[in-house]
């Protein structure tokens, strides 16, 4: 609307950002502070002055690159396998399921309400030693005696792609949803056959839901920790896991702002990256 | 004289009205007096400005120049809810969290007016859909939605009523039906109603007065059958119906006649009726004015001769046929079907005659194409 | 279909022909069962293993027993852990809703300067990972001296939540049709009436969702809760903790009792809004 009330939006605006600003914009500030800290020689544990020693980023970096790594692929990994997953679901949903459409909407998000970590440990007790698949593929012999399924960087992609299925399936949906199906009738009336008309009209008019959905899988698994570590070993060990054991265990906060600092860094440039080339501003 | 403007009431005068929106004129220096009581059209193309000049008076946008008065009360920048005016809108807007009788009872209950349930009643009868009174907008069909957007303007009895392009949701049928009935309760209520719309047949069957835009000004306004008889513009000529615009040279006087040269061949017309500036004309005639006659046949009335006909359609009631004149213009004829069969086939020699006065003369400097069809690319306003 | 008489006339198709048709036209069908069965394996095994008679490790299946039902406080540690996170739960629900609401109403209904940057500081948490915002805030009540707790769980999870209200309810403003604000001011409605009557009415049940969302998102919350709780136990946290030496039954109750109110309050929720529009 054209009312010429200046202030109104900077009034509503004011206490949120107020907010943000205080416990998001300058904790990240200080955490880039923390991450030039060095300890102070002959102090306690976790007592650090500034030195701005840019050289704790490359220490942590090279200390750290094979977990980078592993966050990097397994989170891409989960991306992939989710998208894959919830794409026909979504569409599904969206183009066959008549008037259940959005009782099936529900249930997509009901498995949320159950703990993630519930979950989680669930899916460790069905594969784990004691649950009742592992001795029944032994049996079958269709998997060796000694195989197991968690405890692998299987089970952690797997357990990633179940847990962020949901975020995945949300926003593809909503775009799917929007679709007329007229015009894919109509790539059929003109001479595309099932394949093309879904190629060449489905998926580019869902693009800003395969964009969203892949971001809001992505940026919490690369930073994730918990599925690591309940479903995987010591060597299946993310980012997250290493950023966790320095706070907590090792008291290292220098080492472990850098690694928050870096690991946020890369996500926001593969995300501006991805950005670009998928073309959809909009999102945001 | 009034000091509440909500109190307002006469007609409606827009004064030297401008609205830029950057770069763009949407409205240009546009003034404008409707009646109180009469039923007003504003008639134009999309982008023409003519939603823009409803929304002005509406109040949802001001005017970056000039002043809009209901009766002696300055209106221009008068909140919208401060004024006498209720607006039927296009996808009729009715509030799809409220029953049809809430629909109705909003602007009463704003008002504080007190028997709102008497009111909303009699309204709904007035549509004939009491019996839908507690039901939601979206159980309607878009003619109920229509009525409904209408009783809910209507209940308040403003001293103006909008309507913006109100039918256009609506099927053929539908929309003439609701033409008539708009009109049967207009007269009815006996407010000023003010339609704006694209459709020329609408406008033509529901106003008594028509105002033409073009491009952010008022091409002529007048009644319908002034427009039509006596375009003063190609734009107007074009938009309204059909028109066979032919170059010419005024030759002369005869009395209260012109003498026009069509192509070396002479035909008259009345004075009054030409708007021509100098010598250089376009003389207008409607399809239906001309009548088509084989060689030799003796004919009243101006005549141009050497035509042959290039296309015939027939469509029931009258049969269409395209003349090509030895200039190379093709000009359009209607003929009525009085005796059942199409007398003149494709190829026919003929000569075409019609009545002087019903000729309408142009500017000769006017774009003959003007009107004809809109530009896809001009945006619609809002 | 529904003819009974077979007509020797007509050809018949042969069952694999048939089976094959029927497969390919309801293989997505089949695909979305499978994909809702994937979804709620784990659900499924939570609520089974809520039954089971486990004593103190819930990890093998012992016997069926309504005790733990029963007596879902029977570990007390569990009832603390969830009075907690619904406490946290509520309160970052609501600021984060009132928040987030009215950040959405200026983003969404109003053109200024600086819009677009008010887009990117709400896309910004939600492009953190979590650990990032958990670990960034620790730091910072760490230089304040603020001791983790309940208070800055609380105000952590508002800072996450807030992004999910803003995009939830500006999807839902953007959605609404200006002609009806205008046709309320047409209506002789001020600008607050407007709100009131047409603009609040029209928003509510985005609001209603962007409320369950960040109720859900809080509750669920593990990562930036570990970082900024200290000592306080929510119901995730319990469940990570205890998970090495087995969860007791108890947390498999509250788990499927929470799931099956959620799914009591959604489908009320749709009822309501079927009924309303009937």
């Amino acid at each position: 609307m054209s009312f010429p009330k200046v202030r109104v939006p900077y009034l509503l605006l004011l206490p949120g950002f107020a907010f943000l600003f205080t416990f998001f914009i300058l904790p990240i500030i200080n955490l880039a502070q923390t991450s030039t800290q060095t300890p102070i020689a002959g102090g306690d544990t976790g007592q650090y002055e500034q030195t701005l020693a840019f050289s704790n980023y490359i220490q942590a970096f090279v200390d750290n690159k094979e977990q980078f790594g592993r966050s990097f692929v397994y989170a891409t990994l989960a991306t992939i396998f989710a998208l894959a997953i919830a794409y026909p679901l979504a569409y599904a949903i969206a183009f066959k399921s008549g008037k259940f459409k959005n009782i099936l909407l529900v249930l997509v998000v009901a498995p949320f309400f159950t703990s993630f970590l519930l979950r989680t440990i669930a899916w460790k007790q069905i594969l784990g030693e004691e649950g009742f698949v592992v001795p029944g593929l032994r049996a079958l012999n269709i998997i060796g005696q000694q195989t197991t399924l968690t405890s692998t960087s299987v089970a952690v992609v797997a357990g990633m792609t179940y847990n962020f299925l949901p975020f995945m399936t949300l926003p593809l949906y909503a775009s799917l949803e929007r679709i007329d199906p007229r015009t894919i009738e109509a790539a059929g009336d003109l001479y595309a056959n099932g394949l093309t008309a879904f190629r060449r009209v489905t998926v580019p008019l869902s693009l800003p839901g395969v964009v969203a959905g892949t971001l809001l899988t992505f940026i919490p698994a690369a930073g994730d920790y918990v599925n690591a570590a309940i479903l995987g070993s010591p060597n299946t060990k993310m980012i997250g896991n290493v950023i966790e054991s320095r706070y907590f265990k090792i008291v290292d906060y220098p080492t472990a702002a850098a690694l928050s600092f870096t690991l946020m860094a890369a996500i926001l440039i593969l995300v501006t990256l991805y950005i670009r080339k998928a073309g959809t501003e909009e999102l945001v | 004289m009034s000091k509440d403007p909500i109190t307002a009431r006469g007609d409606l005068r827009l004064t030297r009205i401008t609205k830029s929106y950057g770069d763009f004129t949407a409205v240009d220096d546009l003034t404008l007096t409707i009646p109180k009581g009469s039923f007003f059209a504003l008639l134009g193309p999309s982008g023409c400005g003519k939603t823009t000049t409803l929304r002005m008076v509406a109040g949802l946008e001001e005017p970056t120049v000039g002043s809009i008065h209901l009766g002696d009360t300055d209106i221009t920048t008068t909140r919208p809810y401060q004024r006498p005016i209720n607006t039927v809108f296009q996808n009729y807007a009715l509030f799809p969290h409220l029953t049809i009788f809430e629909n109705i009872a909003f602007g009463l209950r704003r008002r504080g007016i007190k028997d709102v349930k008497e009111q909303v009643d009699k309204v709904l009868n007035l549509v004939e859909l009491p019996h839908l009174a507690e039901r939601k907008p979206t159980q309607l069909s878009g003619g109920q939605q229509q009525r409904i957007a209408l009783a809910r303007a209507i209940v308040n009895r403003p001293a103006l009523l909008l309507l913006d392009e109100p039918l256009g949701a609506l099927d053929l049928k539908l929309r003439r039906q609701m033409q008539i009935e708009l009109k049967w309760i207009q007269r009815e209520v006996g407010l000023t109603f003010v339609h704006v719309t694209h459709d020329q047949e609408e406008a033509m069957t529901m106003a008594d007065t028509i105002a033409v835009m073009n491009e952010g000004k008022i091409e002529q306004m007048g009644s319908p059958a002034d427009l039509y008889d006596n375009p003063k513009t190609a734009f107007v000529a074009n938009f309204l119906g059909q028109s066979n615009l032919i170059k010419g040279k005024i030759d002369g006087n005869d009395g209260d006649n012109l003498v026009v040269d069509l192509y070396g061949q002479k035909i008259s017309m009345p004075k009054k009726r030409s708007h021509a500036v100098d010598n250089s004309l376009y003389a207008g005639i409607r399809p239906e004015k001309f009548r088509i006659s084989r060689l030799g046949t003796p004919v009243k009335g101006n005549i141009l001769t050497g035509g042959h006909i290039e296309d015939v359609s027939y469509i029931g009631v009258s049969t269409q046929y395209v003349v090509a004149m030895p200039w190379g213009q093709e000009v359009m004829v209607f003929e009525q079907n009085d005796d059942g069969v199409a007398p003149f086939d494709k190829g026919d020699e003929v000569n075409i005659s019609w009545e002087p006065t019903f000729t309408f003369g142009l500017r000769g400097d006017e774009d003959i194409e003007a009107g004809t069809e809109v530009n896809p690319e001009e945006l619609e306003e809002e | 279909m529904s003819q009974k008489i077979k007509d020797a006339s007509i050809p018949t198709i042969p069952f694999k022909a048939r089976f094959s048709r029927w497969f390919g036209r309801n293989l997505l069908r089949i695909y979305m069962l499978f994909g809702f069965t994937y979804l709620f394996i784990p659900v499924a095994y939570t609520f089974v293993f809520s039954f089971n008679d486990s004593g103190k490790s819930n990890l093998i299946w012992k016997g069926f027993t309504l005790n733990n039902w029963q007596n879902p406080c029977g570990a007390p540690e569990v009832c603390n852990a969830l009075g907690n996170s619904i406490k946290i739960g509520l309160l970052a629900t609501i600021f984060s809703t009132i928040l987030g609401t009215m950040i959405a109403f200026a983003i969404g209904r109003y053109k200024f300067k600086g819009r677009s940057s008010s887009n990117l500081l709400i896309f910004l948490p939600m492009a953190t990972p979590e650990i990032v915002l958990g670990a960034s805030l620790l730091s910072l009540f760490l230089v304040f001296k603020i001791n983790p707790g309940f208070w800055p769980t609380v105000i952590a999870h508002v800072v996450f939540c807030i992004s999910f209200v803003v995009v939830t309810v500006k999807a839902r403003i953007a959605s609404l049709d200006p002609r009806l604000e205008q046709a309320a001011m047409d209506l002789y409605a001020n600008e607050l009436e407007t709100f009131r009557k047409v603009t609040l009415p029209l928003v509510a049940p985005g609001i209603a969702g962007a409320a369950l969302l960040a109720f859900s998102l809080s509750f669920d919350d593990f990562i930036i809760t570990n970082f900024n709780s200290g000592t306080l136990i929510t119901f995730p946290k319990f469940v990570y903790v205890s998970a090495a030496r087995g969860i007791p039954a108890q947390a498999n109750v509250i788990g499927s009792a929470m799931f099956f109110l959620a799914l009591a309050i959604v489908i009320a929720g749709q009822l309501v809004k079927r009924k309303k529009t009937r």
